[in-house]
């Protein structure tokens, strides 16, 4: 048998060096004459180990990591093929603290297979979600996603089950799956992970969804900045068609299900889920108003199942394994598993899948290890950039979407950015609202205009002009946006303005008593 | 000398995009993207084009090629460069690396240099957000940037 070597061709360890290291290794193998297979797989997560890289020995996997294209040669002659010692071992990946305290239910496959080979999707318990779908009755499917609680990953909340419920519900001549992976929230990236790492899961979730809701048409829209996982999405589409997976007749059940890729064009705003499908429809990304609910008059004005990449990879393991099985995770309303994105200025940044229930601080401190720079950790926000900033005072705040809410907060797609001690919370209270000044659609007043507005009055906060006013009608403002915007730009722009201001006010006091205070 | 193409190439390569992408549900987004991969913009002229096969107005048209930041009105310099700005790459001091880049090329956010080397953009998240500062040259992502990579990108970009 020759050897396996694991070279992740995620975005993450490319953008850390996994290209080079790849290419050293192929030269290092041809030089030495030895028969081995390099496997693109994708990240398993853990971005302070990447790129990390794993070989296939007798005693099973050993992983190496961090790697860089110097460290190759070194390998080799360390015998690194069958598990030799060097000093970038990590032992057995799976025994590493990060992976070994997760649950990894949606994530089960990703950075261990070959994501565009079929045959390593099934040989890891792909495909059996689908497989009991295909056998079920479509209302026996919804029954079972809604009783497994699955909530909107992308950051709504709103339960699965019964959005595919309303579709299933509704009479049309043509329904639709829309897969939103316009992923566009800074600290988040499950989306990319999945779509790189195991676009298989993707593909059998939004056919379990076609079946269960009588749509026979799937879209994934994926954003522009994100082109392996355009090229990983439009590869595996391609092996699913060609082995019967998605066509005309679903794993050879009378059902019909295709998948389309589509790219979108840089507007933050598209990961909104109805000017998502303006844009899919060729229009401009504008937020349309609800009622009516996509799920009634959707794409094209047909009857459409929108969910976030994680609500839809979620699915085949809840087909596979029972509603039950996926609800006995979480803690609350917040059921099943979390893949929680840390992020920002951290020593251990990655992805962490496990139950709700985990405190901010454990996140924070214990998994992430505190700040990359070694200085106290000041501040962080979760949930995106509309996500509001939390201060350590809150870190016992428990990962769950009712909890959150409760302290003003929102876990959003469950991206978490730490900032250490330098941050400014002026600064980042004032890129809010430009951000969202940038990226508004222009279609509702208050996120059009209250944007600009609210970067201006945070401008005359930090020049000292008339303070108390300022803040006042930053606050007012804010509340207009919060009740009077269309959708979540808007609506949500207020969280991380707002909480800087409450939770961090010595940073919004007058210039001259900010100098003076340092 | 102009170095865009004349209007009736750019109508004729234009119209070889629509009819390859004609077909599809929905085809704007997809022909406009068509477009500027053929072009590296989206001219003008093209605009007529599109909307005279999808049977809009052009003034739709130019409507939607204007709402999204992808579309470009003019060429790009010989490379592109997009350094993340968002805020988990704040965190980790990319207004530091912007400006060290700003200066270090000569051009400011929207801007192509004068050698027509480069054009730097700011992007809003890569998706590379546990390898922060992060940057993509020409479709190439980079993380955890730093002095050095600053000096190898600049190298790279005036190569």
């Amino acid at each position: 048998m020759s050897a396996t070597i694991y070279i992740p061709g995620d975005s993450g360890a490319l953008a850390l060096g996994a290209e080079k290291v790849a290419k050293a290794a192929a030269k290092e193998l041809a030089e030495r004459g030895i028969a081995a297979k390099i496997v693109r797989n994708g990240s398993r997560g853990a971005y302070f180990l990447e790129p990390m890289i794993e070989v296939e020995t007798a005693d099973g996997r050993r992983a190496y990591g961090p790697v860089k294209a110097a460290d190759v040669k070194g390998l080799f002659d360390a015998g690194f093929l069958t598990g030799g010692q060097h000093r970038l071992a990590l032992g057995d990946p799976e025994d590493i603290p990060f992976f070994a305290k997760q649950t990894r239910l949606t994530f089960a496959r990703c950075g261990i297979t070959d994501p565009v080979s079929l045959e390593d999707y099934e040989a890891h318990g792909g495909l059996d979600g689908l497989r009991k779908a295909v056998a079920m009755a479509p209302l026996d499917i919804v029954k079972q996603v809604t009783e497994s609680g699955l909530r909107g990953r992308g950051g709504a909340g709103f339960p699965t089950g019964i959005k595919w419920k309303t579709v299933l519900d509704t009479a049309a001549d043509r329904k639709y799956i829309v897969c939103n992976a316009d992923e566009g929230d800074s600290a988040t990236f499950a989306d990319r992970m999945i779509m790189e790492g195991d676009p298989f899961v993707l593909i059998e979730g939004m056919t379990i969804a076609g079946i269960a809701t009588g749509a026979t048409k799937g879209f994934v829209y994926i954003r522009s900045e994100y082109p392996h996982a355009v090229a990983a999405m439009n590869k595996a589409v391609e092996v699913a068609r060609k082995a019967g997976v998605l066509g005309a007749t679903v794993l050879g059940s009378p059902n019909a299900f295709d998948i389309e890729i589509r790219v979108g064009a840089g507007a933050y705003v598209c990961g909104e889920e109805t000017s998502l499908l303006n844009s899919l429809e060729g229009k401009r990304g504008v937020v349309r108003a609800k009622p009516p609910l996509p799920a009634i008059q959707g794409l094209f004005g047909k009857p459409t199942v929108i969910n976030n990449v994680i609500s839809l990879a979620s699915v085949p393991i809840i087909m596979d394994k029972g509603a039950a099985f996926y609800k006995d995770f979480g803690m609350g309303r917040s059921r099943g598993t979390i893949p929680i994105q840390i992020a920002g200025n951290v020593k251990h940044g990655g992805l962490f899948e496990i139950a709700f229930g985990l405190s901010l601080g454990e996140i924070v401190d214990e998994i992430g290890g505190g700040t990359r720079s070694g200085r106290p950790v000041k501040a962080v926000q979760v949930g995106g950039p509309l996500g509001a900033y939390f201060p350590r005072e809150l870190f016992d705040t428990p990962f769950d979407y009712e909890e959150f809410a409760k302290r003003d907060g929102l876990i959003g797609h469950a991206g978490i950015t730490v900032f250490d001690d330098t941050a400014d919370m002026l600064k980042m209270a004032r890129f809010a609202m430009e951000f969202c000044a940038i990226e508004s659609c222009g279609k509702c007043t208050p996120c059009r205009i209250g944007s600009t507005r609210g970067m201006e009055v945070i401008d005359r906060l930090a020049a000292g002009i008339e303070p108390e006013k300022s803040l006042a009608l930053v606050t007012d403002l804010c509340n207009t946006m919060k009740f009077g915007s269309l959708c979540a730009l808007g609506g949500f722009t207020p969280y991380p303005v707002m909480s800087a201001i409450t939770h961090f006010p010595e940073d919004f006091k007058p210039a001259p008593a900010r100098v003076a205070a340092e | 000398m102009s170095l865009q193409p004349a209007s009736t190439e750019i109508a004729a390569r234009t119209a070889a995009v629509i009819s390859e992408m004609k077909g599809l549900e929905g085809p704007l987004l997809p022909i406009l993207h068509g477009v500027q991969e053929e072009f590296g913009y989206v001219p003008q002229e093209a605009l007529l084009v599109i909307a005279d096969a999808l049977n809009l107005s052009r003034a739709e048209v130019h409507g939607v090629a204007t709402f999204y930041h992808d579309y470009r009105k003019q060429p790009a310099g010989r490379h592109v460069l997009k350094l993340c700005q968002a805020e988990a790459c704040q965190s980790m001091g990319s207004d530091a690396i912007a400006a060290k880049v700003k200066q270090a090329l000569g051009v400011g956010f929207h801007e192509t240099a004068k050698d027509n080397s480069v054009t730097l953009e700011p992007v809003y998240c890569l998706g590379l957000c546990a390898c922060a500062p992060s940057a993509m040259l020409d479709g190439q992502v980079i993380g955890r940037l730093d002095d050095e990579a600053i000096d190898e990108i600049v190298a790279e970009v005036r190569r």
